[in-house]
């Protein structure tokens, strides 16, 4: 049976084509813009933000601009609006394409998830910056907004479902698999960690249902896996179709991905105690969270194995492809940070690093090291082909915009390391008679060399996304367009 | 239904026979250092979770075979610290603390263990290091309220000043003003003289009328020059050091409605020791006497 491939802007022709539909690509495009945009808004406060540690003066002596407010803004607008909008948007490019099916509901249910995302991001934003907040980590927009999130999850989870079932394809491919599994676990894990009683129905206040260690437990586990659904499987499903397209190589192993991907599944989950080792949480508790962490290990390390072998017999294209470097850097971070992270998770260790800057390090290896770099590879292929254009306006700014933003990753999680590393043990250190030897403040001044070390790292990075940010859109205002060619779903003739 | 297993020509290996939008897979088997690390993983949480507490159950939960809990560690860390200084805090509370001041090993231990008593207990009010708020006198200087001898800051301490203990320091400064003992052109009057005993200038018809009304009203408890009275709590006005403040507002403020600033009964909330550690500390901070 042959095996039609979709006619794309790589313009390959359908063998037999027997009937064409459209996919849906605006919507894509719209996302793909959107996260240029909020990505450059979630990079800018952090850089605010990392100086205003640095600085306290920066927070201007305004409610709305002090550093309580605008780190919920930061860590939303980067995780939820920057990354939300590449993984809401590449996974509709992907399940399209990969099922050779139009999306389902087309462009309708298309645009309300757009415009219902983007109004969930705005609705939390103001919040966060008016005081209105439930005080959860990751999870701060109040009741109101939750309700609106959940509506425009489902949406998306009907239309990527949807999509799904009308496949034209005998299986459902890899990277499929972990954007579902990370619909399907964040609206879980959203609608648990939500359950709040408002106080009224015209204020914004409400009260969580949980109480206690149980609260804190849920927020955690919803929070660690906000970290392996969200930023994990859902940046692993992006890879699994990016790589292998900028690299025009098969996947290293399909067993590999089945093995790990379920595994990761099962194992993440239990993951979340871990973010509460020495506090209320039982003992029994804390145990199963570190133990499931270690062995979460190899899981992760099998995406990092099937994303950097996948380049076996092509490792040239590193040198010619700027864009697919950023891929591959991704994932080599996305493996220093699954390492870090179960090293962390182990008690003794975690008894140092538990509140310290070495978490915020770490949660940066992989936030700006993964995430951001598999999305800047991720868009840098797809820009091009989603407004049909034959290639980037300047190869040279993705090679500026790699080295300075890799450069301000270096920066930020060395300065992190030292300063977390050193702050938990000037917490930790004792005189000789058994007393504390250092106040908290001591701890605080002596961070601060490298607290302005991160916040230049951090203004470096965004420096790299705004030559990112231009080189885009001259390639998408460039005249130079190749043939104006639907991209359709073809049949394979029978 | 694999279809189309082809052989990969850069590494031999045969695909699964799947594409999807152009991307195939290959058949390679999983890395066995990566199979046989995530077995180790596993036996090791299989071993740890039978040592530790670990598996719920329907009422409660497994304990683990080694006995450990985090609350059976600190109460053990906790208590072979408090056995470590068990006989030097035993020697701090029968010793006089000029006696201790002698030691130069038990001064180690109450700069030590004073500098963290002192910043969970009293810097939230006297400030860091003693150096004072306005309403909270400085500790680090030789201007002291209730006496800066040993046994005195020690009884400040222990009993603390204007509360509900039967031994707390308690004296009242009477509302002149408030109260209608003196006039508002006395109260003028008589503050002009006050900031004169610390060398402010006025007008020597004022302060001649000031005089009088200060040695009839205040010189009692305050000192005919001023100089303050330990036993009554009266502090010195001839320094220039004021407690809340010596601007002439202020202090026509404070003659008018007095001031009964508190500070509680630390005897109630800390063990002997550590309050006899914190006289120690207090004392050596620089002005004790």
């Amino acid at each position: 049976m042959a095996v039609a491939s979709a006619i794309g802007a790589q313009g390959m022709v359908a063998a037999r084509p027997v009937t064409t539909e459209t996919y849906y690509e605006d919507v894509v495009r719209a996302f793909i813009v959107a996260a240029m945009f909020w990505g450059i808004a979630a990079f800018a406060v952090g850089v605010l933000i990392a100086f205003q540690l640095a600085f306290p003066a920066l927070n201007m002596g305004l409610e709305w601009t002090t550093f309580g407010r605008l780190r919920p803004l930061h860590t939303s607008a980067a995780i939820f609006a920057f990354g939300g909008s590449a993984l809401i948007g590449s996974s509709l490019y992907v399940v399209q394409r990969t099922c050779r099916a139009p999306l389902f509901g087309g462009r309708y249910l298309g645009w309300f998830v757009f415009l219902g995302y983007q109004l969930f991001i705005v609705m939390a934003a103001t919040g966060y910056l008016l005081g209105i907040t439930q005080g959860k980590e990751y999870a701060e927009p109040e009741w109101y907004v939750d309700l609106w999130l959940t509506i425009v999850w489902v949406a998306y989870l009907i239309a990527f479902a949807g999509t799904l079932f009308k496949r034209r394809e005998p299986h459902i491919y890899v990277a499929n698999w972990f954007y579902l599994a990370f619909i399907i676990t964040i609206a879980m894990l959203h609608i648990v960690n939500n359950v709040t009683i408002p106080v009224s129905f015209t204020g914004t206040k409400s009260y969580i249902a949980w109480a206690g260690v149980q609260d804190a437990m849920i927020q955690w586990w919803y929070g660690h896996n906000a970290v392996g659904f969200f930023l994990t499987a859902g940046f692993l499903g992006m890879m699994y179709y990016f790589i292998p397209k900028a690299a025009e190589r098969p996947v290293y192993s399909y067993r590999l991905s089945i093995v790990h991907f379920w595994a990761l599944i099962f194992l993440y989950i239990w993951a979340g105690p871990h973010h509460l080792h020495y506090t209320a949480l039982p003992d029994w508790t804390q145990t199963l969270g570190m133990v499931m962490s270690v062995v979460l290990w190899m899981p992760s390390w099998g995406g990092m194995i099937n994303g950097i072998m996948t380049l076996s017999g092509a490792w040239d294209k590193l040198r010619t492809d700027p864009g697919l470097r950023f891929s591959v850097t991704a994932v080599g971070f996305y493996g220093m940070s699954t390492f870090e992270g179960p090293v962390m998770s182990v008690k003794a260790v975690n008894g140092l690093s538990h509140y310290t800057d070495w978490t915020i390090g770490h949660v940066h290896s992989g936030a700006l090291g993964w995430v951001a770099f598999i999305c800047f590879g991720m868009m840098y292929y797809i820009v091009p082909v989603l407004w049909r254009k034959k290639g980037l306006y300047s190869k040279a700014l993705v090679e500026w915009h790699f080295w300075t933003a890799t450069l301000g990753i270096v920066l930020y999680i060395t300065a992190m390391w030292v300063s977390g590393i050193m702050q938990g043990l000037m917490w930790r250190a004792y005189d000789e008679y058994g007393f504390l030897q250092y106040s908290f403040v001591e701890t605080v001044a002596a961070m601060h060399p490298y607290y302005v070390i991160r916040g230049t790292g951090g203004l470096l990075f965004l420096t790299g996304a705004l030559f990112m940010a231009y080189n885009l859109f001259r390639t998408i205002r460039s005249a130079e367009s190749i043939e104006p060619q639907a991209a359709v779903a073809s049949v394979a003739a029978e | 239904m694999p279809t189309k297993i082809e052989k990969d020509a850069a590494t031999g290996t045969d695909t699964t026979g799947h594409e999807w939008d152009g991307i195939k897979e290959l058949n390679t088997p999983l890395p066995k250092w990566w199979l046989y690390t995530f077995y180790a993983c596993i036996v090791w949480g299989v071993i740890y979770t039978v040592l530790l507490p670990s598996w719920p159950t329907l009422s409660s939960h497994f304990g683990g075979t080694s006995g450990w809990t985090r609350r059976g560690e600190l109460a053990e860390t906790l208590a072979a610290q408090k056995a470590g200084q068990a006989d030097t805090r035993a020697k701090i509370v029968e010793m006089s603390i000029a006696d201790i001041r002698k030691d130069p090993a038990l001064m180690g231990y109450v700069q030590a263990a004073g500098r963290v008593a002192f910043a969970d207990n009293c810097a939230g009010c006297h400030g860091a290091g003693g150096a004072g708020a306005v309403g909270f006198p400085t500790l680090a200087d030789d201007d002291w309220i209730w006496g800066g001898e040993p046994e005195q800051i020690l009884q400040t301490i222990t009993y603390g000043i204007r509360n509900n203990n039967e031994n707390s320091r308690i004296s009242d400064m009477p509302r002149f003003g408030a109260d209608g003992m003196l006039t508002k052109e006395q109260i003028a009057d008589v503050a002009d003289y006050v900031l004169s005993l610390s060398g402010t200038q006025a007008d020597a018809a004022v302060l001649e009328r000031g005089g009088v009304i200060y040695a009839e009203n205040c010189a009692a408890c305050h000192g005919e020059k001023g100089e303050g009275m330990h036993e009554m709590g009266a502090p010195r006005l001839s320094d220039a050091i004021w407690l809340y403040g010596g601007d002439r507002k202020t202090v026509i403020e404070t003659i008018t409605y007095a001031r009964r600033g508190n500070m509680p009964a630390w005897i109630e909330r800390l063990d002997p020791a550590t309050v006899k550690v914190l006289a120690t500390y207090v004392h050596a901070l620089g002005g004790g006497q």
